[in-house]
């Protein structure tokens, strides 16, 4: 499974990076390193959300402090 | 409003905004042969001593932006009848020539060419001068003159000479596209080839960015233009033209500090890779100094890589203030990941070519590298950088001693006493144009207020060290 996080600008300064680390975390932890991959690109166009992730095609709005339980919640039931 | 230094950019910009505007339209083949008619719709030239002339090379002109002499593989072309064929007659003796009684000026010439006439005044035999310029210093009345061709006083690496025609002529096999001469030719005679037209066609074929995406990634020194606007209205612009995002070079600039740290400390002894006139002179005039080249990508190439890692069919258009960069892009190296350059002057043009003003656009944020990768666009930041590196990578055991060279004349210095043994630290960081890129030949502006506004804007960088930006990478 596939987690792409937005790095464009504006989610940059809305804490991409913080959500970036907190999956990458999660998934080290949880020891699912062979089935998800995290991606990253630069702006989904959708600015206004940020941060973007989108994950089997779903759009998710993000924020440093609810990545862990966009991660309980989502990721692992759909995993 | 100041949007250029000099009316040379000027006209140049002029021709390439009517180029961009009839491109746009598709109307360009329908109406090329009428562009200099727009430009000046008068009888009466504007520069030139008639009108035909004016219009001859403005067509010329015309040709450069559209891409220039395929044939020629250099992206500095002279336009021959611009040239003004400056008359050199190398060493001048002035009327403040008081015919003195020392006569330093016969004493120290090499070759025995100064005499004097009937009134004890210097005369100078040009069949034996060798214009060393020895004279001109040592006269207490400063009456001997050294007139040297404007472009060839800006080739740093004695690529230009005077063809039998008397115009100006580019050694390719010596040129290293710094756009020295560019810049400095007062008549505008040697212009830099623009791929403007690859670009309009780029974002025109992506459907509004549905085909693929077109992604503009802006080098630092933007910040230091386009002073006449805040920067967040630039992005916005960027976007308005149709760039489906814009991402900052310096992060590709702070993923080759840490790189380039590394591979210092593996092997002792560097030369830096990002400027691609330094790399390239290198190359032309020291293939002995080659194997210390970094090999590391350029900050340019290193972004075009990772935005095309994340998204393969993406097409990458580097702007920035570099002539260089338009050689650098076509290297087999680096043009799988670079797809067209543009520099500062033909963003202006483009910009221009819209009926937008960016004065009126909001602002859009652009945030991507720390300060450190934003600072590469002044002379002594990749050393910055580096030592920065240094630091947080741990790297304890090695001495950072680096030799900053702005500008040819300092690098040349450098190599010289370098391979006379002489101690010049273990990192040459070279920057052909003097001050670094916020001097580039592509800038609208150049003055000394631009290194502050660079130093500004990596302070308000969201990330404070490399690894930070770096790591906001998955
Ligand atoms: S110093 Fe910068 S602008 Fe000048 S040639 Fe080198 S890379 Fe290009
Ligand atoms: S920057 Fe993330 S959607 Fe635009």
């Amino acid at each position: 499974m596939k987690i792409t996080v937005c790095i464009g600008s504006s989610c940059h300064l809305k804490g991409a990076r913080q959500v970036v680390e907190e999956l990458q975390y999660l998934v080290a932890k949880n020891n699912l390193k062979d089935k998800i991959e995290l991606a990253g690109t630069f702006c989904m166009g959708n600015c206004q959300n940020g941060v973007c992730v989108t994950m089997n095609n779903k759009n998710y709005s993000l924020s440093p402090t609810n990545t862990k339980t966009f991660f309980e919640e989502e990721v692992l039931t759909q995993i | 409003m100041k949007k250029f230094d000099t009316n040379v950019q000027w006209i140049k910009y002029n021709v390439l905004k009517e180029v961009a505007s009839l491109a746009w339209d598709n109307k360009l083949f329908d109406s090329l042969l009428d562009i200099p008619t727009r430009i000046n719709p008068t009888k009466k030239p504007i520069n030139r001593c008639c009108i035909y002339k004016e219009r001859v090379i403005i067509q010329e002109r015309v040709k450069i932006a559209i891409g220039g002499n395929k044939q020629n593989r250099n992206v500095i072309e002279v336009i021959d009848i611009a040239c003004d064929e400056c008359p050199v007659s190398g060493m001048e003796v002035t009327s403040a020539c008081r015919g003195c009684l020392a006569k330093h000026c016969q004493t120290v010439c090499p070759k025995g060419a100064i005499s004097f006439d009937a009134n004890s005044r210097a005369v100078i035999d040009q069949e034996k001068c060798i214009e060393c310029g020895l004279c001109t210093k040592v006269c207490p009345y400063g009456a001997i003159r050294q007139n040297k061709r404007p472009c060839e006083s800006a080739c740093q690496v004695g690529a230009i000479h005077m063809s039998k025609d008397k115009t100006a002529e580019i050694d390719n096999e010596k040129c290293i596209a710094c756009g020295a001469c560019v810049y400095q030719c007062p008549f505008g005679a040697i212009m830099d080839k623009s791929y403007i037209l690859d670009v309009i066609d780029l974002i025109q074929r992506s459907q509004n960015n549905s085909k693929y995406k077109v992604y503009a990634a802006v080098a630092p020194s933007i910040s230091s233009q386009f002073s006449y606007v805040k920067l967040g209205q630039v992005i916005s612009g960027l976007k308005e033209l149709g760039f489906h995002s814009v991402v900052e070079v310096a992060l590709g600039a702070d993923m080759v500090a840490d790189l380039e740290t590394k591979e210092l400390v593996e092997k002792g002894f560097l030369t830096s890779s990002c400027c691609p006139a330094f790399v390239d002179f290198i190359h032309k005039f020291h293939r002995d100094m080659l194997e210390h080249v970094s090999h590391n990508l350029s900050p340019m190439a290193m972004i075009g890589k990772t935005i095309k890692e994340m998204d393969p069919s993406a097409k990458v258009i580097f702007i920035g203030p570099c002539t260089a960069k338009k050689m650098e892009f076509q290297k087999e190296t680096v043009s799988p990941y670079i797809d067209s350059v543009l520099t500062f002057e033909e963003l202006q043009a483009l910009f221009d070519s819209k009926p937008f003003e960016l004065s009126s656009l909001e602002e859009t944020p652009l945030d991507n590298a720390s300060y450190y990768g934003r600072i590469f666009a002044r002379s002594g930041g990749l050393t910055d950088a580096i030592k920065e590196a240094i630091v947080e990578n741990h790297i304890d055991d090695f001495t950072f001693k680096p030799a900053i060279c702005s500008g040819i004349a300092e690098i040349k210095m450098a190599i010289l006493k370098y391979k006379k043994g002489i101690d010049i630290g273990n990192f040459i960081e070279g920057m052909a144009c003097v001050n670094g890129c916020i001097n580039g030949a592509g800038c609208l502006t150049h003055g000394p207020k631009n290194k502050i506004e660079v130093d500004k804007y990596g302070m308000q960088a969201h990330e404070k060290t490399i690894k930070e930006a770096i790591s906001t990478m998955p």
